[in-house]
Parts: C-alpha cells; structure tokens; sequence
C-alpha cells in the first residue's frame, strides 16, 4: 500500500536544499527523489532557465517533437461530494444535468467532426446518477469511433476499472487534489471523497485492473505546491516499482475561478507552476505531461516543447457544452478557449507535431480476434 | 545489396516515422536518407483514411512499408494489430515489438517468439525487434523470422552499441539478415555498427529531434554505407600492442 509522509515533512524536504544539490540535480541523469526536492525548493527558482532547458531536451528525446491533443467531454454535473473549491460542490445550488446516452453520443460525435480521437470522459462524483454501467454503455458506443477514451470520475473498485477496461477505456485520471492530509480534510466537507486513503490507493487500484495507463495530480491552489510535487514523485516512483506494465501521467490543475466563489488558498503563480513541471520532467523522463485548458494561450503556447505533452483544445466543461452553447453549468472556466485548429496551428509554429491518434482501439479487446461484450 | 525475404534493398538505412515535428520534415528526411524501407506504428495511423496525417506523404510506391506493432503488451495485442493492419491493406512485412514496460520499451523475449511463430505461419513477414540476445536470435530464425532487429541500447536512448558483444555474436551466428535498431543516436554510432558486420540499421528518433532533421538524415546515410564499406573492405585487427612497423625488428638472430 502506498503511504505518504506527514506534509510538513515533505515541506521541510523541499525547503532545505542547498545551491550544490540544486546544480548537481540540474546535470544528473536520474536526479531521484532528493535531487526532486532540490529542484522543487524556492532556492532552485533562480535556475528556471536551466531547468526549462533541461527539461525541453528531455522530453524531445523521449516524445519527439510531438504534443498529443485530445477534448474533454462533460457527462454530468451531479456531484455527491462537497469540496470547498468546486463549482460542482453538493452546496452549490444550480441546475444539474447528466447526458443520456444519446446526448453524450452526440458530444462525442461533435468532437469526432472537429478532428478530436483522444476523449476524456468526465463527471462529478454520484455513483447513483453515472455508475460504471452507465459509463461502460458509453465506453461501448463509443469505442470504434475513437483511438482512446480516459475516464476521469469517483474512484471505483478494482473489478469496476477491469469492467471498464474490456469495455474500452484505455486510461483512468483520479487526482488527489492534495496530498496534505490536514487540509485534504478541511477542503473536502462531506460525501465519500472525505476518506483521503480510498482516494490516494485508487490509482494502484486502476493499475492493478490492467489499465493501460494512470493519471494522477494535486489541484494546484490548496496547499504547498512545493511538497506537492515531492509528494507526486513518490507516488510516481511507487507506481512504477508496483506496477511496471502502466503508463503514467500527471496533470497540473490550477485552481480556476468557479461558482462558490472560492478562493486559491496558496496561490501558485505561472513561474511556480512551470517549476513544478520542469523538475517532475527531469525526475521521470517518461512520464506524460498535461497542460489543460485551464491556462491562458499565452502560456501553454509558452510551455510548448518545454516538458507537457498532452494538451486539451477547444474544450468546454459544462456537459453538453459541445452541442448547446449556452448550456451554462460550467465546472470551472477555461483559460484557452481556441479550437482544435487553432490550438494545433500554435503547435506547429513551434516547431511541433500535434498528434490527434496515438493509440487504437483495437489494443484494447481482450481475447483472440474476438471483439469483447 | 541487401536481401531480405526475396526483396533487395540498395540502402542498408531503414527509417521511422515517429517523433517528427510534421509530416513534411519526415517525408523530406525520409528523402534525404535514401531509405527504402519505413517503419509506421501502426497506433498513429488510420489505415482507413488516405487523408491520414503521415499516410498522405508517405509515397508506398518508394517505400516498402513496415508497419511496427508499438504499444502491444503481449503477443496476442501484437498478433491482433497485425492482422487488422493485413486486412486493412497493410501488407504482410512486419516490424513486431512487444514491449510490456512502457517506460523502457524493452521488448518481451517470450511474447515476442511466441508471436514470431504463430504470425510466420499465417504469412507475416516477421522483423521481429529483440533485446540483443545471441540464442533468442537463433530461436527467432529457427521459427521462420526473415530478419531479426538487436537493439544496440533502449530506444530514444543515443547510447550507441552498448550491446556489442552480443551483437558480434548474433552476427557471427544468424543466416538471415541482423538489422540493428535503437539507440543509435549519432552517425558514429551507425558507422559502428556497420563496421562490425550489421546488415543494415533502423534509426528514427535521432534524425526526428535532430536540429535539421533533413541534413542529420544525409548523415546516417553517409555512416552507413562508410560503415559498410569498411567491413567489405576487411577492417584490420585491433590489438592492444604496438605493431612494429618492420615485423622482422628484434629478430636479426634468427639465422
Ligand atoms: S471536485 Fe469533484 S468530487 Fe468535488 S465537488 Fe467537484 S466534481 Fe464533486
């Protein structure tokens, strides 16, 4: 079982680093877990130039000069939980919608014309309203038409991600949102999300379901970010022991303004957040990158090439957003809203690839020739 | 010439299509390298549709066209996208990589062979890529695989033929062809290879990321065939003692 150690312990890691370990961190292959913390501290942010190079010319030898694009797709905005930070918060009183099958179809179908054939499949958390039948239905509809759906929704059970697994989805997202235990309890104010150790083994879980692929993150904004990223390391370094047959990959969310009005209790700023980036580059070469649509244009054309390797484009995060423009119910506000095309012609004025397949659906069924379900 | 499976090749240089920052700098370092013969995860294309991204530039009249099963975990993953891709019109060559850790992409001996076997009898052209393993080489030509692919380091690593000795072994042994592929990373590294008696040489990741692909493409092709001149040519023997220039120096005794 993974463990995390106290906050305040990581915090004391990350901020003792020494201009020696922060160099010799700098220009080591495997910097391992110390040479993280020292590139993590606040005295390592002189180096940012450095570090930025480091990680660009890691992440070309390992990905090439290629970014993947893919669209996330809302499917409901029912949520059973109460996270002080979210516009989907059980508090929050606002119409709810999930899409029937059709509708989410639909959504799906308007990002297929659009060129999109990586999806993301997001919900809030209410088993009752989207459980795993209902998103193995969609996973099933869905699959012949794209090269890869994620899902990112409440943590399941082990034999719930292998059900999903055979129906088609080829990664799963569950982001810890922090992995400081004192303020995880004082974010998360009600419903099943509270239990912060079911949250932190659901990636092991999806591992262990023969997943291809797991993500995982902190929501940047709630705590220290410093020893968050330390602690993203460590649950990066278990993974890969436990679980060498999955891919991994981290997301960045920084906290948008959303309905609730909450604010970032630790604000993070754009040269934090790119520091947190380029030291979890040089920590595991191989990891995947995200860079959402949360940030600005300017920034993600910015950070192109620089260590994330996966961006969203054109997306909308009010289910049914695609189809109905004023479908109102947003779970936070995008930072870039240009489309898949514009996103993409930004790409390549960097000198980059913008990859829409780079999976294919047919990895994904389990026996002989035989197609499951 | 190179002969693999009835087909010649005069370039000894294979090439990749993976990593570029478009389809036209991979078709123009494609045309820069000489290569015959490209290799095209089959996960990044849609075969179904010609306006497919690297389909459209890729001219299957020029190339013989390699598609690589990457991604697969296990030989039925593997077996299950060479087939799709057969019968979509891919064609029966293949580059089968079976590689279960995603971070290393090392290939997976057992799955692989198990693959090899079973793909060779449905009709498959089978490149297998390996791990630089002189008796796997063996088991792998014994199956029916027309060529076999040692990587001389981890793939994307540049490390060069860190693997030579196995390498010199699966050459001295193999009777078809051994086509070194991953981690050549520089020019040097291919020439290398070349010298010690590789057949040809696979190299994607280090012309894609390259600073101009185009010109780093020219470059290989250059290494290669200097590399292959000198092993025609008889290499002479590496000894770690001075040779006298004169051999009799030393010895005006003898009567
Ligand atoms: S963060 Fe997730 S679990 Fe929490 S309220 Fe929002 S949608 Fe629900």
């Amino acid at each position: 079982m993974f463990t995390i150690p106290e906050f305040p312990a990581l915090q004391e890691a990350v901020s003792r680093a020494t201009e020696a370990e922060i160099v010799q961190a700098l220009h080591s292959e495997r910097p391992g877990l110390a040479g993280l913390a020292a590139l993590l501290s606040p005295a390592a942010e002189p180096h940012l130039g450095a570090m930025a190079k480091r990680s660009g010319a890691i992440t070309s030898q390992r990905f090439g000069r290629t970014i993947q694009v893919y669209a996330p797709v809302y499917l409901s905005s029912f949520c059973a939980n109460r996270c002080a930070y979210c516009g989907f918060s059980a508090d929050n009183i606002m119409e709810r919608r999930v899409l029937t099958f059709a509708e989410a179809e639909r959504e799906a179908m308007i990002l297929h014309q659009r060129g999109f054939n990586h999806l993301l499949l997001v919900s809030g958390e209410a088993p009752a309203k989207v459980g795993v039948d209902y998103l193995e239905e969609i996973a099933l509809r869905l699959r012949d038409r794209f090269a890869a759906l994620s899902i990112e929704v409440q943590p399941l059970a082990t034999e719930e991600y292998a059900r999903l697994f055979r129906a088609g989805i080829t990664s799963v997202a569950v982001y810890q949102e922090t992995y400081d235990r004192e303020m995880y309890k004082q974010v998360h104010l009600g419903g099943p999300k509270a239990d912060f150790d079911y949250r932190l083994e659901s990636p092991s879980r999806v591992a262990a379901a023969g997943m291809r692929e797991v993500g995982i993150g902190a929501l940047l904004g709630l705590s220290d970010w410093r020893a968050e990223g330390l602690a993203l390391g460590l649950h990066l370094a278990w993974l890969r022991k436990q679980y060498w047959r999955t891919g991994l990959t981290v997301s960045f969310p920084r906290m948008r303004p959303a309905q609730g009005e909450f604010k970032p209790l630790q604000p993070v700023s754009e040269r934090n957040l790119s520091q947190m980036i380029f030291a979890l580059r040089m920590f595991d070469p191989d990891v995947g990158l995200y860079l959402s649509t949360r940030e600005e244009a300017r920034y993600r054309d910015g950070m192109i090439g620089l260590g994330p390797t996966r961006y969203s484009a054109g997306s909308c995060t009010a289910p049914g957003g695609y189809g109905q423009e004023d479908a109102g119910g947003e779970q936070f506000e995008v930072g870039d809203s240009r489309s898949l095309a514009e996103v993409s012609s930004a790409i390549q004025k960097k000198g980059f690839d913008p990859v829409r397949k780079d999976w294919d659906a047919v990895f994904q069924i389990r026996g002989d020739g035989q197609q499951a379900a | 010439m190179l002969t693999i499976a009835g087909r010649k090749f005069r370039s000894r240089l294979f090439g990749g299509t993976g990593k570029f920052s478009s389809p036209e700098v991979m078709k123009a370092a494609l045309e820069a390298s000489g290569c015959e013969m490209v290799t095209v995860a089959l996960r990044r294309i849609d075969l179904n549709n010609p306006a497919d991204d690297i389909m459209r530039v890729l001219d299957r009249d020029r190339y013989l066209f390699l598609p690589n099963t990457s991604g697969a975990r296990d030989a039925n993953e593997a077996m299950r996208l060479a087939r799709l891709a057969r019968a979509s019109g891919g064609g029966e060559w293949l580059k089968l990589e079976v590689t279960p850790d995603p971070r290393t992409l090392l290939p997976d001996p057992i799955e692989t062979l198990k693959a090899t076997e079973i793909l060779v009898k449905e009709g498959f052209k089978v490149l297998p890529y390996m791990n630089a393993d002189p008796i796997l080489a063996l088991r792998l030509q014994d199956v029916g695989a027309v060529a076999v692919m040692p990587l001389g380091s981890p793939i994307g690593t540049n490390q060069g033929v860190l693997t030579r000795f196995q390498i010199e072994i699966i050459i001295s042994q193999a009777q078809v062809p051994v086509i070194v592929d991953a981690g050549l990373g520089a020019p040097s590294h291919v020439a290398e290879a070349m010298e010690m008696g590789a057949d040809a040489v696979l190299v994607n990741t280090a012309i894609a990321v390259a600073g101009d692909p185009v010109r780093m493409a020219r470059a290989f092709a250059m290494a290669v065939e200097a590399g292959r001149i000198a092993y025609e040519s008889g290499l002479g023997a590496v000894s770690k003692d001075a040779a006298p220039s004169s051999p009799e120096d030393g010895l005006g005794f003898l009567r």
